[in-house]
């Protein structure tokens, strides 16, 4: 009897503090749900903008790029894209922008980690020099141009200096070495900022880790190569993203150097764009937007898993 | 020379003198010179291991001090090629303008001006004016006020997309941290992809909406994507998302509401944040060429960055000291700032943080 009251009792405190436990639950998730309410608030400007002019309008172009006119609108499937792409011009256009980019963006990669690392050993004037190399990032293309115009010019000082070593005059602007001048002008452009990243991430490298390597006597290459890479994966994979995207924006130096009709070896993809905006080829723009974007994508992706699969063991 | 004679001392007499947990002490606090006086020395002649051990100390230094040289001598070209292009422009741009087509004329001669002015066979590049003239800056900022108008359209153009992308997007990161849940993390997801786009795929639907709301060939065109591109609330979110929770929490159990504590407690931890994006936003926009090339058709309304390119033809002498003036914001801005700016690029590294 006695043990059965007793359970009795404790079961109905049992129940009242589980009741309690309840009303103090609903309390939390009413105001909770209200701070859900509001936060969404805050996000919704934003939201908006980028529905309205970025997400809605890219399924347009989406819709744009498999039909054949924006009235009629039937439904071509892949003609748009099989019309742009036999386009001489957008080949030319693809092949130019895709062999700059696989030739700037690891040369960017690698000088501005070599950079930050000249930057990160012992040296005077550092602060000095960080300043000096992020400087062009600062000025405006279009106040450089003039001056590179003079030092590229076929009487110009480049071309003096490469006679000191016994080459031969090039016009550099109006020639195949077009190329030549768009790299070095992106380089100098984007090395300071990608330098940055690779300081910052140098400089979170867990010091011990460098000391026991240097303990166990690790030569400065295995440190460099089995340490240093590995716990800059992930920087590497943003500075190679961010170099790939300014890449395809170099179009501003190169309409800026030479204007809308440039020599053709540094006729780009947004040289293209550009005058299909001129004739209003809805089609044709959805149809380059699109693919562009599929093989933004696609990179990216790759990008992504490499990263994940080098770097999968280093925390942070 | 005391000091390489300790280390020696150590090396030879081995690490059994002392306890090892003082001598973990000691490699603690220097990690540079680690046993550097941290015993007592005892005196000893000097032997032959004495004169190798100090030979090798000494070439090893002496290697150390050749690295930091070449380090810096490698740092030090590389400065000069970057600052080159710079500082040339500002010193040509007091030139005269009949020194500038002396010099110059060369490059930039068309068939209409070739005739008027003498032109040299060589193109002289020169770093320091014959004569240091402000003609130049007096033509552009009081004689023709074409350039100003420029440079009013660029000022115009950039300023409101600074000030109201931060507005949005310190709002909208506000959001995006608080109540984290899968909708808003797909659509963070979404922000980060279309911040990964180049121009030549956003350009499009921007393109196309401003032709929908007949905002073409006017500033709206300009100014609405620029104020609801993701890139700033990527950034501030990142950066909001490391204020520790228990703050926010310390605050909601004190009885703020959620305007208060996006008011009180996370605009005034953002404030460096805000800096470095405003700066980043800056920059990226007084450069653009792109965006009025499509969505301005009229040549009035281009910023001086379009203008630019087009000065060639007659005013040469000026285009220095036009250049000059449309570099000298970003300068003040970067003078101020550097260091904002800088951490602006730290956070922006690692997209998936």
């Amino acid at each position: 009897m006695k043990i059965k009251k007793f359970a009795g009792k404790q079961g109905n405190l049992w129940k009242e503090k589980s009741k309690e436990k309840n009303k103090e639950k609903k309390r939390i998730t009413k105001r909770d749900a209200r701070g859900r309410k509001v936060s969404s608030a805050f996000l919704s400007p934003s939201v908006l903008g980028v529905l309205v002019f970025f997400v809605i309008p890219f399924f347009v172009v989406f819709f744009y790029s498999v039909v054949d006119n924006p009235i009629s609108h039937q439904f071509v499937f892949l003609d748009n894209f099989r019309m742009v792409f036999q386009n001489a011009a957008f080949r030319q256009a693809a092949s130019n922008t895709m062999k700059f980019s696989v030739i700037a963006v690891p040369l960017a990669v690698v000088l501005s980690l070599g950079l930050a690392m000249l930057l990160d050993s012992k040296m005077p004037f550092k602060s000095q020099f960080r300043t000096f190399f992020l400087t062009p990032m600062m000025v405006p293309i279009a106040s450089i141009v003039l001056i590179w115009q003079v030092l590229f010019h076929y009487n110009g000082m480049v071309n003096d200096i490469t006679a000191l070593f016994g080459a031969g005059k090039v016009d550099w602007l109006k020639s195949e070495h077009a190329q030549v001048v768009i790299i070095v002008l992106f380089l100098w452009k984007n090395l300071g900022y990608n330098m940055i990243l690779f300081m910052a991430a140098l400089s979170s490298i867990p010091k011990d880790i460098l000391e026991v390597a240097v303990l166990e006597s690790a030569k400065p290459w295995q440190v460099f190569l089995f340490i240093k890479i590995r716990y800059l994966s992930s920087t590497l994979l943003f500075v190679t993203i961010m170099s790939l995207i300014n890449s395809f924006k170099v179009f501003r130096e190169i309409y800026l150097l030479t204007d809308d009709y440039p020599y053709p070896t540094v006729y780009m993809m947004q040289h293209f764009m550009n005058n299909t905006f001129g004739n209003l080829d809805y089609q044709r723009l959805s149809a380059a937007a699109i693919m562009m974007s599929i093989v933004m994508v696609i990179i990216i992706g790759i990008l992504f898993l490499a990263e994940n699969h080098f770097g999968r063991d280093v925390e942070g | 020379m005391t000091e390489n004679r300790t280390d020696r001392e150590k090396m030879v007499s081995g690490v059994g003198e002392e306890e090892p947990g003082k001598i973990d002490d000691a490699l603690l606090s220097e990690p540079e010179g680690v046993f550097s006086g941290q015993q007592t020395v005892k005196k000893t002649g000097l032997n032959k291991e004495e004169r190798a051990y100090r030979w090798m100390v000494r070439r090893k230094k002496g290697r150390l001090f050749i690295k930091k040289w070449l380090a810096t001598v490698i740092a030090a070209f590389f400065a000069i090629l970057f600052l080159m292009p710079i500082v040339l422009t500002i010193t040509n741009s007091f030139m005269s303008s009949s020194e500038i087509s002396s010099n110059y004329g060369q490059v930039f001669s068309t068939s209409d001006t070739g005739g008027k002015t003498y032109i040299s066979e060589k193109v002289n590049l020169k770093f320091i004016p014959d004569m240091v003239s402000f003609s130049q800056y007096i033509t552009v900022l009081f004689k023709s006020p074409d350039y100003l108008f420029k440079f009013w359209n660029s000022v115009i153009l950039v300023v409101p997309i600074v000030f109201f992308q931060l507005l949005v997007a310190v709002l909208a990161s506000y959001g995006f941290t608080r109540y984290r849940g899968r909708i808003k993390e797909m659509i963070f997801f979404i922000y980060i992809i279309l911040m990964l786009m180049p121009y030549q795929v956003t350009l499009v639907p921007n393109y196309l909406v401003s032709n929908w709301l007949h905002l073409l060939d006017t500033r709206w065109a300009i100014w609405l994507p620029g104020i609801f591109s993701p890139f700033a609330v990527y950034l501030l979110t990142k950066f909001m998302r490391r204020i520790p929770i228990s703050v926010i929490e310390a605050a909601q159990i004190d009885g703020a509401g959620e305007w208060q504590i996006f008011r009180s407690i996370c605009l005034p931890l953002c404030k460096g944040c805000l800096c470095s994006v405003a700066i980043l936003i800056f920059i990226d926009y007084w450069n653009m060429v792109e965006q009025p090339l499509i969505l301005l058709s009229e040549d009035t309304m281009h910023p001086l960055s379009v203008f630019l390119s087009k000065i060639k033809n007659g005013e040469i002498g000026l285009a220095f000291a036009v250049a000059t003036i449309y570099m000298v914001p970003t300068l003040l801005v970067f003078l101020y700032g550097e260091d904002y700016l800088v951490e602006g690029i730290t956070y922006q590294g690692g997209i998936k943080g």
